[in-house]
């Protein structure tokens, strides 16, 4: 059966533009994908300080946004009157989930960009995963919000792309004018790795469905969805402790403290990158590689054919800017 | 406040609404296989899902938490009814008699054409439902004069574990239990539901692996193989084929199935060609046009199948069980409501004819 959404008339349109790309009328720009890292980041040990995290998303932000300063940065992403979706990834628990210091990090940062308390909200599947993870769930509407799906709910109208069909939380689908997306660097013990396309996994009501077929074309389908192409500004992956095998569940023994972020735009661009980092942590621990043990993240690819575009996963197009 | 809203909340309105407490719908699951690294496969459906520490399986409805896993929708009933035993359909059991039908949240296919995905693609904490254990659903059903409690509207296997225990708790009380089911489902749990229940409708989708693969998320083989079980089981059984335009209406199919029945079941089965309606993610094509039902059924008479059926076309004459020896009707329907009974003892009351079903 054939992908019956969205096509047509995109289809046309990217017709147009192929016959005008292959005229010579233009070059593709590159994607680029901003890694910072700080050896340094822990000097009591296994928690990030909180002060050099902050530094850490700074010296990102700057390099990405070409920036003297960090709040200056933060403006070329959200506007004053935006609500901001954080949304993070809280399904392992502490250990394997998006840092609270650096989720803290942001919220400082937004707050002085404009973007007053009220209209932030931190999100991810449900609040116990939150609360497992080290944030506290909060619902106060005059504060920064933290709340599950389970809380917020799920918009009653189904969202289709392709292979998916799905109802997205109230927080992406209503809420939120903006989202940062806020994935971890870790392995997935079905589809390869999960990343910044994956983490969107998160916003919808069904992600149990789109694991097959270790989540090829799903991955890429979710992603688009129209509420989540159309508000997700920026990728900010928590790479401070990464995870080479056995997640999603964190797994003390597989994981390493990377000790970074990674920032990017194009989603396709940081999860490809992010990709290579956990296979060389794999070829230096003695592991096979993913393509080998069936699970090679095939959506990261399809994102970036001519039906998604959403992004690029070719190294040529991929500006690596180590900060 | 739409229909199913509205049904929902007044149709059965004596049993308690849910408290907001996980834990009473909480049993650990039969049917799985614990692995290293506190990880589960689920020997439940043919999909057999590895899944790890805090994750759930395909269906949605059942968690690995720390290595031991856990059905979640035990007694969890988003939505109950009473429905006449027509509606299921069931053609050939109790006919003219009502069925007090409940379902949980969850389903382990994901059919494109889905008319109730709001609950079977749903997890359970994201639908309204209510607490009603084994024993209730029986005295419900008694409550409500149903002969029969019917597991259907989503998907009675992701939630077998209450199936089983309700069906044990009906029979007590002296009432049946029917199971309405894709019929993806492993051999050992089939064999178990096979022991408790009555009847078994599977709704076989498609005759094509590549319909399974594209339009159900499932396979067909696993399917063909647990309507063969339910048949040697000797528990009743009937089969619903959804006719799509395009999809799975050609002649050449319609010819494979019917000598598949024939050849794997006996003629004897009784096969329900329904009429699609646009729904969920199929809502591109048409519904079914009327000559297609009937290109179906006479070709699978032709094949030699004794009771084929149309479904979703009120009034139609292939509603109506006829005698396939005399040719007269003995049952006789339109849309769910049964006009008329011409059996005595299961046989035709115009030439003793045996019809095969459960009728008393």
């Amino acid at each position: 059966m054939g992908r019956q959404f969205g096509t047509s008339r995109r289809n046309v349109l990217r017709a147009c533009l192929g016959s005008a790309l292959a005229a010579g009328a233009a070059v593709p720009a590159k994607s680029k994908v901003v890694i910072v890292r700080d050896p340094g980041l822990r000097p009591a040990g296994a928690s990030p300080d909180s002060t050099r995290v902050l530094k850490l998303l700074d010296r990102a932000m700057q390099s990405f946004y070409n920036s003297d300063s960090p709040v200056e940065a933060w403006k070329k992403v959200v506007r004053p009157g935006e609500v901001v979706g954080l949304k993070v990834n809280c399904l392992s628990g502490r250990g394997a989930a998006t840092s609270p210091v650096l989720v803290e990090a942001i919220c400082e940062r937004l707050q002085q960009a404009g973007i007053p308390q009220k209209d932030i909200v931190i999100c991810d599947r449900l609040s116990s995963d939150l609360e497992s993870a080290g944030y506290r769930v909060a619902s106060r509407k005059d504060r920064i919000r933290c709340l599950g799906n389970d809380a917020s709910g799920y918009d009653g109208d189904l969202a289709a792309y392709g292979s998916v069909g799905s109802l997205l939380s109230n927080t992406i689908a209503k809420t939120c004018d903006a989202l940062i997306n806020l994935p971890v660097l870790k392995d997935h013990g079905i589809v390869g790795v999960t990343l910044a396309l994956k983490n969107l996994f998160g916003v919808i009501h069904n992600p149990n469905k789109y694991h097959i077929n270790a989540g090829d074309p799903y991955v890429a389908d979710v992603y688009m969805l129209p509420p989540i192409r159309q508000k997700v500004r920026l990728a900010i992956c928590d790479a401070i402790t990464a995870q080479y095998e056995g997640g999603p569940s964190y797994m003390p023994q597989w994981s390493w403290p990377y000790n970074g972020l990674l920032v990017a735009r194009d989603p396709v661009a940081l999860d490809y990158t992010g990709w290579q980092i956990l296979e060389r942590k794999r070829a230096e621990k003695g592991m096979r590689p993913l393509r080998e043990m069936h699970r090679e993240p095939l959506y990261i690819s399809r994102a970036a054919d001519e039906q998604h575009r959403i992004g690029t996963n070719d190294p040529r197009l991929i500006d690596v800017v180590e900060a | 406040m739409d229909r199913r809203v509205f049904l929902e909340t007044l149709a059965v309105p004596c049993f308690a609404r849910a408290a907001a407490n996980d834990a009473q719908f909480t049993v650990e699951a039969r049917f799985y296989e614990k692995l290293a690294y506190k990880k589960i496969k689920c020997k439940l459906c043919p999909r057999e899902c590895v899944i790890d520490d805090r994750e759930r399986g395909y269906c949605g409805v059942r968690e690995n938490r720390g290595g031991t896993y856990y059905s979640l929708v035990y007694s969890r009933i988003c939505a109950a009814h009473v429905d006449p035993i027509e509606k299921k359909p069931l053609f050939h059991f109790l006919p003219g008699s009502m069925a007090f039908s409940v379902a949980t949240a969850g389903c382990n296919v994901n059919c494109k054409m889905c008319q109730n995905w709001d609950i079977s693609q749903s997890r359970p904490e994201q639908v309204n439902a209510n607490y009603l254990p084994p024993k209730d659903a029986a005295a419900l059903a008694r409550q409500y004069q149903c002969p029969t409690i019917a597991y259907t509207y989503s998907e009675p296997v992701v939630f077998c574990e209450y199936v089983l225990d309700a069906a044990q708790a009906g029979r007590a009380a002296g009432v049946k239990s029917v199971v309405i089911s894709g019929g993806y489902i492993q051999e050992d749990p089939l064999k178990q539901l096979c022991r408790h229940v009555d009847a078994i409708k599977v709704d076989l989708k498609a005759y094509s692996e590549k319909f399974y693969k594209e339009v159900v998320n499932g396979e067909l083989k696993p399917v063909l193989n647990a309507i063969v079980t339910i048949r040697k089981q000797g528990v009743w059984n009937e089969i619903v084929y959804l006719v799509i335009p395009t999809l799975n209406d050609s002649d050449q199919e319609f010819q494979a199935l019917a000598r598949w029945v024939k050849t794997e079941l006996g003629p004897d089965v009784p096969l329900h060609f329904s009429r699609f309606h646009p729904d969920y993610l199929l809502k591109n094509l048409p519904p079914t046009p009327l000559p297609t039902l009937e290109r179906a059924k006479a070709i699978c008479d032709a094949e030699g199948l004794h009771y084929v059926y149309l479904g979703n076309v009120p009034g139609h004459p292939a509603e109506s069980t006829w005698c396939p020896k005399c040719r007269r009707a003995v049952v006789e329907r339109a849309g769910f409501t049964v006009k008329a009974m011409h059996l005595t003892r299961g046989k035709c009351q115009f030439c003793q004819q045996a019809i095969p079903g459960v009728w008393g």
